[in-house]
């Protein structure tokens, strides 16, 4: 049986289901662009939930990435973010922030600082915005206040003994505690996201409530993994605060992480709601780009589908999504065998020193773009006039050691749809 | 044994001290102990933190040097012969091809059995249609396969269990992190050695009867600091590669003069292929290079055209300490394989004795040589035991065989027993029986330590994930109350991370994206003393 492909027309495709192509998407429909999104499941489920900007340059841990990236842009200027201006950035955050709020997972919107949110082993992370069931966290710390820190029997990875232990030094109030998760035997194993599910039911609540009132003390702030539910995180926090009348923080644990796996969840539900063709967990296997529109190939469980787009943004990530990908001599983009610039060989690629504070030059390796964010050949001229690109694909930038990869994804979406809208 | 404190140094007392947690100087520690000798092992680091791991676990059948080195093709077929018996649980008797390839030169291969015959290896002809059905890997090129009783054997087990079998037959002693700084020599006679604890800076003194140099590659050094001009090593630096699967049955060598990727070793779940030579001229700075993996793969493929495409996890690098018998040899490959025992008499010592070179196949019999000399020495009449003497195994030893955790832990069916380790399942239990029993249990024991013990950090991920759920369980039992448990965890991927860096394309390049991601953007690992310092002050807390 031979199947017509099915074939959808479409103002944008964005290829990727990362933060960056999400943010994309968030953007499109705030401007009315007819939207598709396709494209494997991102690395979303591995982010803390933290929407970093950028929290270090060179040696220095910034306090305002406001002012880092004023020195950013003169002193490395072909970074992504150097190319977007203040106003830019803090629009696209702005406006990524709210929509998740309105979609469901309310977030903290920028500010002129970082946050410096706990990570589970009780070092900071800098970030510009956090999901509001983190916020109670950084109040506490600064304060010093009385904290006690929660783990749960089976959940490897999480210790809050661990977490005290390095954090305490600056919050002599803070005190670790072990409890058993209701309805588990004790010891079993226990993955967040089935402990964020369980909790969605008011019964789970009213018996979790219970225990950590047990074990609560004098504390005035609890502390406990991200577990707090996976579609309406706020409302099972202010549930929870309400039944044990503490103040409860969440902090992120190890990936695969309940935090990523909201936003995941939700835009899975919000964007077909809002009119967007979502074609989740398929990849692209090939694009074509034509002179008036481009053509995406695909798979779906159904058979083939067609895409034909008038513009697209290629927001596939680096390697961990299979953005990028290497042999033992070459770096190459997937998709489109797009030029990515790169070091000379792989004996290159990374430092000999792991935590060498300057970071592995291979990070910095990816495709460049124009002013208009459109992937540029060898020659330095665009590849098509149609197709954009966002997110950590795009090379100039370290986001592990800069802590800087929300933020290049979701300003570079940001630009990479403005500059698509006037194709339109 | 307990160290007493005089003063700042801590003194201890033994009839033999063996310097080098090798397998050789853990062999010479349970052939003395087997006698009813007390013996202080020490090693600057740990346990195999030379040689002894950093090779690829061949038990010779001996075909590999019958072609150029009778003797220790011949040592290396008896003692292989004699550890199957011995150290059943530590071998792997997979049994081994030698295979030549079109290019390679048949007048080399056609000579090979009767080469084995003189040395009394067996070796048995194989069709090409019959290598090619044991080993479906090998090349359709090939011009001759023989069949020779190759075997593999786990080189951190066999020295765990030798420290293990010698603490319990006379309360011998293992310190790691100690290193000889000086001896005190008195008429002829060593009294004691002067030692620190590389960790901690501490000064130990030891007082021994008789001294055993196993120093491998550093013997040269330690006997020098004995004022021994005697002992002179050729440096041979060589480099393997470690695939995420096994790759085939038996080991396969190739038929021909030594050279690079010439040889596939299986190794439980894992094979390494192996292996360079490069003379080198000091100890420092050995790491894996990009090159060296090269040399190796384009060598392999030759031979099993499917390592083209084979994901490698991990590259790794020893030094081996070559005797140098005649001046002028230059080349690690043509220098004797052979080991060493030097009495050092001429050199005006009566109770020191330094044993090298040699292979992982013939330690035991390395260790007799020395028991031998240093019992009659002790005035001690019994005779070497470990030719008949069973290796026994213990709760703490079985942890390093690739496989051996993950039907351990099925078995046992117990839910609440956490897999910490989720690539090589590495069960909670097992930290616990590693903490409380395995040899050279520095309190508390450290993750570097454990994963010596195990194969913690030892699968695709290399300790990405592991190193940090061990950490917090080694917080969760209190073993650390500052970021300690941090600054170890990331010594430990530091360190595998040498092994990684030149092996990283394809499958293992998003593995490193994620580990580094990981350890960095999300722990701090890279930031740790900024953090650390500057967390009182932290800013940004408290805008909300």
């Amino acid at each position: 049986m031979i199947q017509e492909a099915r074939q959808y027309r479409t103002g944008l495709a964005v290829i990727g289901s990362g933060l960056a192509g999400f943010a994309a998407s968030v953007f499109a429909l705030q401007r009315g662009i007819r939207t598709a999104q396709v494209g494997n499941t991102g690395a979303i489920a591995y982010t803390t939930g933290y929407l970093d900007l950028l929290g270090w340059h060179g040696d220095r841990l910034l306090d305002n990435p406001w002012s880092g990236l004023a020195t950013l842009r003169q002193e490395e200027p072909d970074h992504p973010l150097s190319r977007i201006s203040d106003q830019d950035i803090r629009d696209a955050f702005f406006g990524f922030t709210q929509a998740l709020s309105e979609m469901g997972v309310d977030y903290t919107p920028p500010g002129d600082r970082n946050l410096l949110g706990l990570t589970p082993a009780g070092t900071r992370k800098p970030t510009l915005c956090m999901p509001r069931t983190m916020v109670a966290g950084i109040a506490a710390a600064a304060a010093g206040d009385r904290t006690l820190i929660l783990d749960i029997a089976g959940l490897d990875g999480f210790s809050a003994r661990e977490l005290v232990a390095n954090a305490g030094a600056s919050w002599p109030n803070l005190r670790s505690r072990r409890i058993i998760f209701p309805g588990v035997d004790a010891g079993v194993r226990v993955f967040p996201e089935v402990m964020a599910r369980a909790l969605e039911a008011p019964a789970h609540r009213q018996q979790l409530a219970g225990i950590i009132r047990s074990v609560a003390g004098d504390a005035k702030y609890i502390g406990l993994p991200a577990i707090l539910g996976i579609h309406r995180p706020d409302r099972v926090h202010r549930d929870l605060e309400r039944l044990t009348g503490f103040t409860l923080f969440e902090i992120p644990t190890m990936p695969p992480a309940v935090p990523g796996i909201r936003l995941r969840e939700m835009f899975e539900q919000a964007f077909p709601a809002r009119g967007l063709t979502l074609v989740p967990q398929q990849k692209v296997k090939s694009l074509e780009l034509g002179k008036t529109t481009a053509r995406l190939h695909l798979n779906d469980s159904y058979g083939k589908v067609e895409i034909e787009a008038e513009t697209v943004i290629l927001a596939t990530g680096r390697f961990l999504s299979g953005g990028l990908a290497a042999d033992r001599h070459r770096v190459r983009e997937t998709l489109l065998g797009i030029p990515v610039s790169q070091p000379e060989s792989r004996d290159h690629w990374y430092r000999e020193d792991y935590f060498d504070l300057r970071g592995h030059p291979i990070n910095r390796c990816g495709i460049r773009v124009d002013e208009a964010f459109r992937p540029i050949s060898e020659s330095g001229r665009p590849i098509s006039e149609r197709l954009f690109a966002a997110g950590i694909l795009l090379g100039g930038q370290d986001w592990i050691r800069q802590r800087c990869g929300a933020g290049v994804a979701i300003a570079s979406a940001y630009r990479a749809v403005s500059f698509a809208a006037g194709c339109l | 044994m307990n160290g007493i404190h005089i003063g700042e140094c801590e003194t201890f007392e033994t009839e033999v001290l063996i310097i080098g947690g090798g397998v050789t100087g853990t062999g010479v520690m349970r052939d003395l102990a087997l006698r009813g000798i007390h013996c202080l092992l020490i090693d600057r680091r740990d346990l195999n933190a030379g040689a002894s791991g950093g090779n690829h676990g061949l038990l010779h059948s001996g075909g590999r040097y019958a072609s150029a080195d009778w003797e220790t093709a011949a040592e290396c077929r008896q003692e292989g012969e004699i550890l199957k018996r011995v150290a059943t649980e530590c071998i792997e008797d997979c049994g081994g091809l030698f295979v030549a390839v079109a290019g390679d030169d048949p007048g080399f291969a056609e000579q090979f059995p009767e080469h084995c015959r003189n040395a009394g290896i067996p070796c048995q002809s194989l069709s090409r249609a019959e290598a090619r059905e044991r080993e479906p890997g090998l090349t359709e090129r090939l011009i001759a396969a023989y069949r020779v009783p190759d075997a593999t054997v786990d080189p951190f087990r066999i020295t765990l269990e030798n420290v293990n079998h010698a603490q319990r037959l006379t309360g011998s002693v293992y310190l790691p992190h100690t290193k000889v700084t000086a001896f005190e020599i008195e008429s002829g006679q060593i009294r004691a050695a002067l030692c620190q604890d590389t960790r901690t800076g501490a000064a130990r003194r030891i007082l021994a009867r008789q001294v055993v140099n196993a120093g491998g590659a550093w013997s040269m050094e330690v006997a020098g600091m004995a004022g021994c001009r005697d002992v002179n090593l050729l440096y041979s630096k060589g480099t393997l590669l470690i695939s995420n699967t096994r790759l085939s049955r038996g080991v396969i060598n190739r038929l021909r003069p030594p050279g690079d990727g010439d040889i596939l070793v299986p190794g439980g779940t894992i094979s390494l292929l192996g292996t360079t030579s490069d003379t080198v001229t000091g100890l420092q700075g050995i790491r894996p290079t990009v090159a060296e993996v090269e040399r190796n793969l384009d060598q392999g493929i030759a031979m099993l055209p499917g390592l083209a495409t084979t994901r490698f996890i991990r590259a790794f690098s020893g030094v081996r300490p070559l005797v140098q018998a005649a001046e002028g040899i230059q080349d690690g490959r043509q220098a004797s394989r052979g080991f060493t025992l030097f009495d050092h008499e001429s050199q005006g010592l009566e109770n020191f004795a330094t044993i090298t070179g040699g292979k992982l196949t013939t330690f035991r019999l390395m260790a007799e040589r020395t028991g031998d000399l240093v019992a009659s020495r002790l005035g001690n009449q019994e005779s070497c035991k470990t030719a008949l003497e069973p290796l026994p195994t213990g709760d703490g030893v079985r942890w390093t065989k690739p496989g051996f955790s993950a039907r351990y832990w099925y078995q046992r069916q117990d839910p609440t027993d956490a897999v910490l380790c989720e690539c090589e399942m590495v069960p909670q239990s097992a930290i616990d029986a590693i903490l409380e029993t395995a040899p050279g249990a520095e309190k508390p024991m450290e993750l570097q330590a454990i994963g010596l013990r195990s194969r913690v950090g030892k699968g695709a991920c290399q300790g990405a994930f592991c190193s940090l759920r061990v950490t917090s369980y080694l917080y969760d039992l209190g073993h650390y109350d500052s970021n300690e448990g941090l600054v170890r965890a990331r010594e430990f991927v530091s360190e595998r991370f040498r092994g990684v860096r030149p092996v990283l394309w394809g499958e293992q390049l998003p593995q490193m994206e994620l580990a580094e991601a990981l350890h960095c953007s999300l722990m701090g690992l890279d930031r740790l003393d900024d953090l650390a310092s500057g967390l009182g002050s932290v800013p940004g807390v408290g805008q909300e």
